[in-house]
């Protein structure tokens, strides 16, 4: 009964739309024509899609993208809660500090990423002037450069979540074991490995989990650091299908493509819940 | 000697990444309290040679505004973001606390469809969205955006409260009951302070995604009536040129309420987060 509520409300904003959308993902709907919304053309849309080579690159990309940033704010994450945790002095201000980039919205991070990349008055490169290099580097118009540069917007807003996480992971440990392995005779990366790390475990999945339901965010980050550009080089599913559906208008088309990058998103939280449902039984919790 | 050279790398360490992490958003803070002129000014000096509020004013001055609608935005920003905090608070206790004290069945497999429910992405959502909140009239009213945030927060709150229900003994509830409460009366006297600190992060959690969230209110508000802070920044951004300076002001709006709530309830969202993992 005490779910009802909960589950009333998820249907009306997310089961019913999903139903409706999956059901003009078979037309050929285009918001500037309504009367195409029951214009039932099967699996046209998808055909297309399927062999839209485009559409593939920006898949796959739209993935490597993903894993290289969550292992990255993973790895990075480890590395700072570590060091934050052989901290004993004003360590707790330190954790506050951490949390500092949690509360950007994600369009405040591209925005403010965007302004220290810019070409002409950005951070980065005024930063570079100094040191000689006076040819301002366009970082997010360059084609080589640009993804690179959103890759360090994402990993710098959401390294925070990976830390403060471990962290608190880290300061859970118990004295004993990690006391016992080093009477026995275990250096400090044999401790790590085979006391600290077993332990973290659950908190990387959380942390994981977490961040795999926000993974659509990356989204505005994209759309206002380069909206896709430059020659579409930094599109993510997520910015195709806001492209081809409001810009094009072609809502049909873009509700087909809304359905695998929804697969996308709920395979990589599947995944890691399952994950953490192992690691936590694994703990014997 | 060596363990002071190890002390010393770690702080050389922490202090890079402390700089690094501070580092943008200090550099928008300066950048929103110096005129436009300064900022593209070439080379660049990093101090501002005088500091102004004009865009501030700009933005909330009372006798209609100049540049942006910033106050109304604001208004916005804050009704949307607190009352769907509220509720999806209300609801999601509910349903965490069903979750960590009553057996029913499918209750694995519910729990993992509301998780996913929430890891549908904002932009794929918001397509069919926009149509059927457009049949039904709700398209740039803070209604229309407020039930859309309640279902998106739901998820994630029944994640956190059930954790935190989960850590307080079945028996306190059981005592209470036995000394003549009614379980609802347990529930509200000795269940739910108990609670509170998880319920605070939750509702940290809730109120920061809805005041951040862009890529849906992007698309369901049209006008000062229902546009949010993060909407109403892209005002600053035209088509070829980008007013830095005001961006950074409304910027340092919208960052400096996150910041201060987070830091009244940060002890709490650490223990919320893991605990409704860990002893999930």
């Amino acid at each position: 009964m005490l779910i009802l509520p909960a589950i009333i409300a998820i249907s009306i904003v997310v089961i019913i739309p999903l139903i409706f959308s999956f059901y003009t993902s078979f037309t050929s709907y285009k918001l500037t024509r309504p009367d195409t919304l029951f214009n039932f053309i099967g699996l046209r849309n998808y055909e297309r899609i399927f062999s839209n080579s485009e559409w593939w690159w920006t898949y796959l990309r739209t993935i490597l993208f993903l894993t290289i940033a969550l292992n990255v704010e993973l790895l990075l994450g480890l590395g700072i809660a570590l060091l934050i945790n052989k901290i004993t002095w004003g360590q707790r201000t330190l954790r506050t500090i951490m949390m500092f980039p949690m509360m950007f919205s994600p369009i405040l991070v591209g925005f403010q990423w965007k302004y220290i990349f810019n070409d002409n008055i950005g951070l980065l490169n005024n930063f570079l002037y100094l040191f000689g290099y006076e040819s301002a580097i366009a970082w997010l118009i360059d084609q080589k450069l640009a993804m690179g540069s959103i890759l360090a917007a994402e990993i710098w807003a959401n390294t925070a979540i990976f830390s403060i996480l471990l962290l608190a992971g880290l300061m859970g440990i118990p004295k004993d074991p990690v006391e016992a392995a080093r009477v026995d005779g275990c250096n400090s990366w044999q401790v790590f490995k085979h006391i600290t790390l077993p332990f973290l475990m659950p908190f990387i999945f959380i942390a994981l989990t977490i961040r795999s339901l926000d993974v659509g965010r990356a989204y505005d980050i994209v759309h206002i650091m380069t909206g896709g550009g430059p020659a579409m080089r930094t599109e993510l599913t997520w910015t195709t299908i806001a492209r081809v559906g409001y810009k094009d208008a072609n809502m049909g088309m873009a509700n087909a493509m809304s359905y695998l990058s929804i697969i996308l998103s709920i395979a990589f939280t599947y995944y890691f819940f399952t994950k953490l449902k192992a690691a936590r039984q694994e703990l014997g919790q | 000697m060596v363990r002071k050279i190890k002390k010393i790398t770690y702080w050389l360490l922490t202090f890079l990444v402390m700089f690094i992490t501070c580092l943008p958003g200090i550099w928008i803070f300066i950048s929103a309290f110096r005129p436009n002129a300064e900022i593209l000014s070439k080379p660049a000096n990093w101090f501002p040679d005088n500091w102004t509020i004009h865009e501030f004013t700009q933005m909330f001055s009372i006798k209609g505004y100049v540049s942006v609608p910033a106050f109304d935005y604001l208004m916005n920003s804050v009704i949307i973001s607190l009352t769907s905090t509220v509720i999806a608070i209300t609801i999601g206790m509910m349903g965490g606390y069903a979750f960590a004290r009553f057996n029913f069945k499918g209750k694995n497999t519910i729990f993992l469809g509301l998780m996913l429910a929430r890891a549908v992405p904002g932009i794929s959502l918001s397509l069919p969205l926009f149509i059927l909140w457009a049949k039904l009239g709700l398209i740039n009213t803070s209604f229309g955006v407020i039930i859309v945030y309640v279902a998106m927060n739901v998820p994630f709150t029944i994640w956190l409260t059930d954790g935190f229900f989960r850590q307080i003994p079945k028996e306190m509830s059981e005592v209470a009951r036995t000394d003549g409460c009614t379980r609802l009366q347990a529930f509200w006297n000795v269940e739910l302070p108990l609670a509170g600190p998880g319920i605070a992060a939750a509702g940290i959690f809730a109120f920061l995604l809805s005041w951040n969230e862009y890529a849906l209110a992007s698309v369901l508000t049209r006008t000062i009536a229902s546009k949010t802070l993060p909407i109403g920044m892209m005002d600053y951004l035209s088509e070829f040129t980008i007013n830095w300076a005001g961006m950074c002001a409304i910027a340092v709006v919208m960052i400096v309420p996150a910041v201060i709530l987070t830091f009244i309830v940060q002890k709490h969202l650490v223990s919320g987060l893991t605990f409704g993992g860990v002893k999930g």
